[in-house]
């Protein structure tokens, strides 16, 4: 994918791509000889030492869960507040509490606030869209597990971005510890959940304390990822000038850099709130309450339409937050440029009317049933629920024929080659292959890095796995940035098409996978390809986003400029707009690689078997837990792997 | 634009807060009812039972947690969890019992024997059987692909584009004992084992393949849902005989059939409340399962639901669960 990317790009040394190419085809002559020698075969049901000793561990820290004082002392404090902390989120919204039948606010009440907050965070226009999403959520029949889920989910946001924020802002002001916290936060963000799920119920119980770290374990990285971007690009002068006027370093950061810094933030929540609510269907294997409890209880019986109305609940949730937390950044940047002293006024009159409105309606919904208790009257969840059952077993039943055919061409011509090059070579062979690329690609520093990496896949006890999900996530991304590219590049020359397309993104992207596995099933079979296809629609949007972004910031003259010397749409589009947006596609592949790795585990569900699968029945059973720790790790090297040989390259790209 | 916009805001908001006032003036208030707190909790207390996620699991689970509720007075609170992580919560003090164990043999010596937090509380009363499927219109096709002996006859029906040249043997869920990958090699069988990685993918593939009338072979088990759907076929392997499976890299023969059993928190059986002399006297058959499983799954009635349904048409069935006292 690398190779893409740099081809034809740099004319004066045309030789990398040619280079890379002949490192390549060495290989493949060296396979065709070697193939099948060293391989590193492990069974599903070997282990190494290193699995059995990880074993071992997590039996010892079970065992002495009740006598150790680190248990005893620190971790059973923490889940104290957290669990209390949650419930009391939870009594507020949406569980019955202090001797009610009904939580303390019912659902006029919570539509309200949502509206309120959405109307002073962002304003009118997303206050409407609060409004309309929330009572969606009402007349899907959902209610009770909507607020659960929302609880659960804003407890976690809020508790990420206390740590997550300071952490962030330490990170942006020094580079010392943003070295170190960086390859913590890849971590955080690559290791499989369902690895950490199990000893997390050791270490918190089972319960919302342990719901809630995992989903702040994966969400927190964002907020602080961008809250220190956004402080290492406020621009030097600034703090400078602040400086010179004999601030302290205290008000430099609150009156120059926060503020400043306030958008890029923003963003950051916005994306801990997109990434903890991928986490609900998860976290509900943990007895999580919620919508995502739903999904997977309609798994159960094959229930596609009641599933799918849970997770189009959760997309619901989604895109308000989305929405709201968008708004909210751009109004900062507004509200910095002009004070326009009458438009406040009437801000201010609306917020005090709005906050007047909003008492009331939290009142009645704290009083009477009818504002309390979400009318059931009016329900249109049944509906969905049977026309979506109805559509699926329609296009399984008319279309398993034709899509399993692709399958198995697809598997044919890409997935099974490329695989049996990477798990047949011997291990030394992809590794030198890998190292000697890496050298081209990135120099040499990147080849240490490659180098490190191939040496801890070996060590995990899992190099053929690892390959074999290597060869996955290779073709799968390759879909990505063919389909990233294809759309992105229409939707960034189309505001229209945008428009249109957008939403549809945002759904593919928070629809929890669980939903759409069941069709997918029906239509490729339980095989690799149906891994490949779920990690493409959840990678894909990402990708496409970029792309589109990138394409639209190419500067409109240049664009015009070429139309108007005779250029077509197609020579506009590859030798004008695709080569300037170059950093967003490389930018693409790198996060769609990502996206892709982070899908695997949901692979292993439905047949991709390797990494995957190794981690689930880790999950699964005792014995294998050793194993699936060593996969979830091998998962991140290659996520690491992969992330720093794209960067590199890119780096090298920008530079020629 | 703006101006306009935000008097708009007004306007509807006194419309609204009318509107609000008007309904405000009405309608029942929270807790008047009085159904918010049902009868008293009698010496019961509470009962916690873990949820492992399978359909036949939901009905014993949710029999037992009405008769607990309704008859004993508990408060019964249910956790959905994987078995590994039940099993942890017995230690933990979050989990009091798990109503339908499948063997699983490792856990019962970590928990049980290692660590002591668990111990058994006798049969459920329902068979569990583990075995090779097919689907029916295959077994009347071809008669003879029942038996492991002619398995190699068909192996190239079973091929997919994840077997290579060789059929597929399709496995599922990791959280149950599969000797599969023993028995293809020991039985020196033309089979590779592709693991589906969940039930749901089983399921899915068994169901299509009797939809579409396409070859498969899989592990399966009874008692199950889908079984009263789509009748599938049992393979014969060669029989199992007591100690034929003791070491897996040899295992030759068929699984054993499982006396699914329940299994409690030590504290749970030591503290001998009521809850736990209900699931220690609970048992039923697969019939009683199976039915209250196509409660849910079928006739999409809630796990409560069913559960109800089934205690009120078998009043004497539970009644000999119910401790020697009450009521």
């Amino acid at each position: 994918m690398a190779a893409v990317a740099v081809s034809g790009v740099d004319f004066r040394r045309p030789s990398r791509g040619v280079v890379v190419a002949l490192i390549l085809a060495l290989w493949l002559a060296l396979w065709a000889v070697l193939k099948g020698l060293h391989t590193l075969a492990l069974g599903p049901a070997q282990l190494t030492p290193l699995h059995q000793g990880l074993n071992d561990l997590n039996d010892a820290i079970g065992a002495s869960r009740n006598t150790n004082p680190l248990f005893l002392y620190f971790f059973n404090e923490i889940r104290l507040v957290i669990d209390e902390f949650v419930i009391l989120v939870q009594s507020l919204i949406a569980q019955p509490a202090f001797g009610r039948p009904l939580p303390l606010i019912g659902w006029l009440g919570v539509v309200a606030l949502a509206a309120f907050v959405s109307y002073a965070a962002g304003g009118f226009r997303v206050a409407l869209l609060a409004a309309a999403g929330f009572t969606f959520l009402g007349l899907q029949g959902l209610w009770q597990e909507s607020m659960d889920t929302l609880a659960l989910t804003l407890s976690a946001v809020l508790i990420a971005l206390l740590f997550g924020i300071p952490i962030g802002i330490w990170a942006g002001l020094s580079d010392r510890f943003a070295k170190i916290i960086t390859p913590v936060l890849d971590f955080m963000q690559t290791m499989p959940t369902f690895v950490y799920l199990a000893p997390l119920t050791l270490f918190f119980l089972i319960g919302p304390a342990s719901a809630t770290i995992a989903t702040l374990i994966y969400a927190a990285p964002p907020a602080i990822r961008l809250t220190a971007h956004g402080i290492r690009n406020v621009p030097g002068d600034t703090v400078e000038a602040s400086e010179s006027l004999g601030a302290t370093r205290a008000q430099t950061l609150g009156k120059v850099l926060l503020p400043t810094a306030k958008r890029t933030i923003i963003l950051g929540v916005n994306q801990t709130m997109m990434a903890a609510l991928s986490m609900v269907t998860i976290a509900a294997l943990i007895d999580a309450p919620g919508l995502g409890k739903t999904v997977i209880k309609a798994l159960q019986t094959l229930d596609v339409g009641t599933a799918f109305n849970a997770g189009l609940a959760i997309v619901v949730l989604a895109i308000v937050l989305d929405r709201v937390t968008t708004a909210a950044g751009t109004r900062v940047e507004r509200a910095r440029q002009n004070r326009n002293p009458l438009a406040a006024k009437v801000r201010t009159g609306g917020l005090i009317g709005g906050g007047a409105l909003t008492a009331v309606a939290i009142w009645l919904s704290y009083t009477y049933v009818w504002a309390a208790e979400f009318p059931s009257d009016g329900e249109i969840g049944g509906s969905i629920a049977k026309g979506v059952a109805t559509a699926t077993d329609w296009v399984q039943g008319n279309l398993s024929g034709i899509t399993n055919g692709v399958k198995d061409f697809a598997t044919l011509v890409l997935v099974d080659p490329l695989q049996s090059v990477l798990t047949g070579s011997p291990w030394w062979l992809v590794a030198a292959a890998v190292v000697a690329i890496s050298v081209v690609l990135g120099g040499v520093r990147a080849a240490i890095g490659s180098a490190v990496c191939l040496g801890l896949l070996v060590a995990t006890g899992l190099w053929q796995d690892a390959m074999a999900t290597l060869a996955s996530t290779l073709v799968a991304t390759a879909a990505v940035m063919v389909l990233g590219v294809v759309v992105g590049v229409w939707m960034g020359r189309s505001s229209h098409a945008d428009r249109f397309i957008r939403p549809v993104l945002d759904a593919a992207q928070t629809m929890p996978a669980f939903v759409y596995l069941v069709p997918f099933l029906a239509l490729f079979a339980a095989s690799r390809f149906t891994a490949i296809v779920a990690a493409v629609v959840f990678a894909a949007p990402v990708a496409i986003k970029i792309v589109a972004d990138g394409v639209r910031a190419v500067s409109p003259t240049t664009v015009e400029a070429a139309t108007a010397s005779g250029s077509s749409a197609w020579q506009t589009i590859t030798k004008v707009q695709l080569p300037m947006a170059r950093q967003a596609l490389v930018l693409a592949t790198n996060q769609g690689l990502i996206y892709v790795l982070s899908m695997v585990v949901v692979g292993g569900l439905v047949g991709a078997g390797a990494l995957g699968y190794d981690v689930v029945a880790g999950f699964s059973q005792g014995q294998l837990y050793g194993k699936g720790l060593a996969a979830g790790l091998a998962i991140v090297v290659l996520g690491v792997l992969l992330d720093r040989l794209t960067r590199a390259a890119a780096a090298r790209t920008g530079r020629a | 634009m703006v101006r306009n916009g935000k008097t708009g805001v007004r306007g509807a908001g006194v419309v609204l807060a009318c509107a609000l006032a008007l309904a405000g003036c009405g309608g029942a208030k929270v807790g008047d009812t009085g159904s918010a707190q049902s009868g008293s909790t009698g010496d019961c207390g509470t009962f916690t039972i873990a949820i492992n996620p399978w359909v036949g699991y939901e009905a014993n689970a949710a029999v037992l947690a009405e008769v607990a509720e309704k008859e004993l007075g508990c408060k019964v609170t249910k956790k959905d969890l994987k078995e590994e992580v039940a099993w942890q919560g017995f230690g933990t003090g979050e989990v009091d019992a798990v109503v339908e164990n499948w063997g699983h043999d490792d856990l019962k010596k970590k928990y049980i024997e290692e660590q002591k937090t668990a111990v058994s509380a006798g049969s459920t009363g329902v068979e569990g059987q583990i075995g090779w499927y097919v689907p029916p219109w295959l077994a009347e096709k071809y008669p003879d692909i029942t038996d492991w002996n002619n398995l190699n006859k068909y192996a190239d029906l079973f091929k997919t584009s994840e077997s290579g040249d060789k059929g597929q043997l399709l496995d599922g869920d990791p959280s149950f004992v599969t000797n599969d990958e023993a028995l293809v090699k020991n039985l020196n069988l033309n089979f590779k084992v592709v693991y589906g990685g969940s039930e749901t993918a089983l399921i899915q593939a068994f169901k299509q393949a009797e939809e579409k009338k396409t070859p498969l072979i899989g592990y399966f088990y009874s008692p199950q849902w889908l079984l009263s759907q789509v009748k599938l076929v049992k393979v014969k392997l060669p029989p199992y005989a007591a100690g034929c499976d003791a070491v897996a890299e040899a295992i030759a023969c068929d699984y054993p059939d499982y006396d699914l059993d329940k299994i409690v928190s030590k504290k749970f059986a030591d503290a001998n409340g009521p809850a736990f002399q209900l699931v220690k006297n609970f048992t039923w058959t697969n019939e009683d399962q199976n039915l209250v499983a196509k409660y849910i799954a079928e006739d999409k009635m809630s796990a409560d639901a069913a559960a109800k349904k089934w205690v009120g048409d078998n009043a004497d069935k539970v009644k000999a669960w119910l401790p020697g006292g009450a009521k």
